[in-house]
């Protein structure tokens, strides 16, 4: 039985999660709500357990302890019948995993027809749908690596939008990418932000986070150090540890200077 | 004032790289090519054009060599290359299972089919179990029992190979197929299988060759006339002509087969190598 908690508004809900590898904590008690329709972006150095939170939430990795509910339904309930919840959350890839002995096409179809047991018909009309959504139509019939990156991580994005996710995850969807092409994707990700989509985005791309984020956590050492609007998180933020990231991370060559002497810098961690 | 560097001094006698190099590759040549000669002189060529090169005899194996022989041998082969995919594909996926006993019995089945020869198999298809079961037929008779002690044997190999194909392929396929809903059973037909089959295409195909050879053991299961393949019926053959000229063209004719099969996997090979780049 999967505990269901209607009057929650709460889309995505984890509650008090942890996530050891071996003697490693990665997580070390995560409370995080994302209400349905907000876009939330997950920042933080890498190792900070960003990648790990977002896994969790579709069980790609077990938690150790506490609870995930997506749309009122737990996880983390060991009778859940995962591969149904997980139709209802897509997942986008820093590696994109598209499948490479598939043309475009059969692999925005297969999943629709093996999974959701849709026809051959439908599944089409739904994938050429999507295909068009992220502006690869022109791509049906080609194979995955005749793709450039941004047009993988698009198509990627395409495949899981056939299966009519209600919630959308992406892990640094742009991190693979050479700088131009990534411009491309963060635009069909704003496209799905302003068509109302949940979604929850690991992500270093700052400028993506503050204009299109409702809101802004930031990790570091498997805890939300801080979280908030934007303007607030990364413009202004509140802890030492926050600064220190963001200033790195936008300035790499300013960050030692800024942020002083190395021994101030190890006593942040 | 230290001692000059030696490596450095002009030899002052003695050849260099390139000179010694010529010589040892000369030398070689000589020896290999005098070998040759040696082989060419002392061997008696009346005698063996009598007993191996019989024209008159190796034109009255035509068409039966083809027609039969050849026919039961590719027969047995792909029969046993049936039995030992579907079984190596199960042991397999039983030696990647999270459940401990199905790794244990695979691994056990890999160890003991890989470390005992063939012909072991065949005898013990044959003789053993039949005494253990009386009365008890294995379905198709010979061909039955060919493709069942082939099978069995190049189960254990290919079982190794088809894991290894599907550990080769990358992990976030599986996650990427399990996060859009597929059961784990699922995504290792649709989607982990395929791959991994264009992976270990060039190693099947060489274990397609071995069975191919390994197909002669049929002789020791005892076959009847029409059952009889390249191997049995060369000898067959040979005995009753007292001429080896037999067992020549029934080695053509397995050549015939194994070298363009070998030249497509060199061919395969080529080609995946140029993918990977």
């Amino acid at each position: 039985m999967s505990q269901t908690s209607p009057a929650a508004g709460a889309e995505i809900e984890v509650r008090g999660l942890h996530k050891s590898f071996g003697d490693n904590e990665v997580l070390r008690g995560i409370d995080l709500e994302i209400g349905r329709g907000e876009v939330v972006c997950v920042i933080g150095p890498s190792g900070s357990g960003k990648s790990t939170l977002l896994r969790c939430v579709n069980l790609l990795e077990e938690p150790t302890k506490g609870q995930v509910l997506v749309g009122g339904t737990e996880l983390t309930d060991p009778d859940v019948d995962i591969d149904a919840v997980r139709r209802r959350i897509g997942m986008v890839f820093q590696q994109f995993n598209l499948f490479p002995h598939l043309t475009v096409t059969r692999n925005l179809t297969l999943p629709q027809r093996r999974v959701l047991g849709r026809d051959k018909a439908e599944a089409a009309r739904v994938a050429a749908e999507n295909l068009a959504r992220v502006g690869l139509s022109e791509k049906a019939d080609a194979y995955p690596a005749s793709l450039s990156g941004g047009q993988q991580q698009r198509v990627a994005i395409a495949r899981s939008l056939s299966m009519g996710p209600e919630v959308m995850l992406f892990d640094e969807p742009t991190s693979a990418l050479d700088p131009e092409l990534v411009g491309d994707v963060l635009a069909v990700m704003r496209m799905l932000a302003d068509e109302g989509m949940t979604m929850m985005v690991v992500t270093h791309e700052m400028t993506f986070a503050r204009e299109v984020a409702d809101r802004v956590v930031f990790m570091d050492g498997g805890v939300i150090v801080e979280q908030g609007a934007p303007a607030q998180v990364i413009g202004d933020p509140a802890h030492e540890r926050t600064r220190h990231f963001l200033s790195r991370l936008l300035d790499p060559a300013m960050a030692e200077v800024e942020e002083g002497t190395p021994e101030q810098l190890g006593k942040g961690d | 004032m230290t001692a000059p560097d030696v490596r450095l001094q002009p030899r002052k006698k003695g050849l260099t790289r390139t000179q010694k190099r010529t010589l040892s590759r000369g030398a070689q040549y000589v020896v290999f090519v005098a070998a040759v000669i040696a082989f060419a002189v002392a061997a008696d060529w009346g005698r063996l054009k009598n007993q191996f090169a019989q024209w008159s005899i190796a034109k009255q194996m035509f068409p039966d060599v083809i027609t039969l022989a050849l026919k039961n041998t590719v027969l047995y082969t792909l029969s046993g290359f049936v039995v030992g995919l579907v079984l190596g594909m199960v042991i397999a996926l039983m030696r990647l299972s999270s459940v401990g006993p199905y790794r244990w019995v695979a691994g056990i089945y890999i160890e003991i089919f890989r470390g005992l020869p063939a012909l072991l198999i065949f005898i013990f298809i044959g003789v053993a179990v039949p005494l253990a079961f009386p009365g008890t037929e294995i379905v198709g008779g010979t061909y039955g029992k060919v493709a069942l002690a082939l099978g069995l044997v190049a189960a254990a190999y290919m079982a190794e190979t088809i894991r290894a194909g599907i550990q080769a392929v990358p992990k976030g396929q599986m996650e990427a197929a399990r996060s859009l809903g597929f059961s784990p059973a699922r995504a290792m037909i649709s989607i982990i299988i395929p791959q991994a089959f264009r992976i270990i295409l060039p190693p099947l195909t060489n274990e397609l060759v071995l069975l191919f050879k390994d197909s002669s053991l049929v002789l020791f299961l005892g076959v009847t006339l029409e059952e009889r393949e390249l191997s049995k019926y060369g000898r067959d053959l040979a005995s009753t002509t007292a001429n080896s000229t037999p067992i020549l063209v029934a080695g053509l004719c397995y050549l015939l087969v194994t070298i363009p099969l070998g030249f497509v996997v060199r061919r395969m090979e080529a080609k995946a190598q140029e993918a990977v780049k």
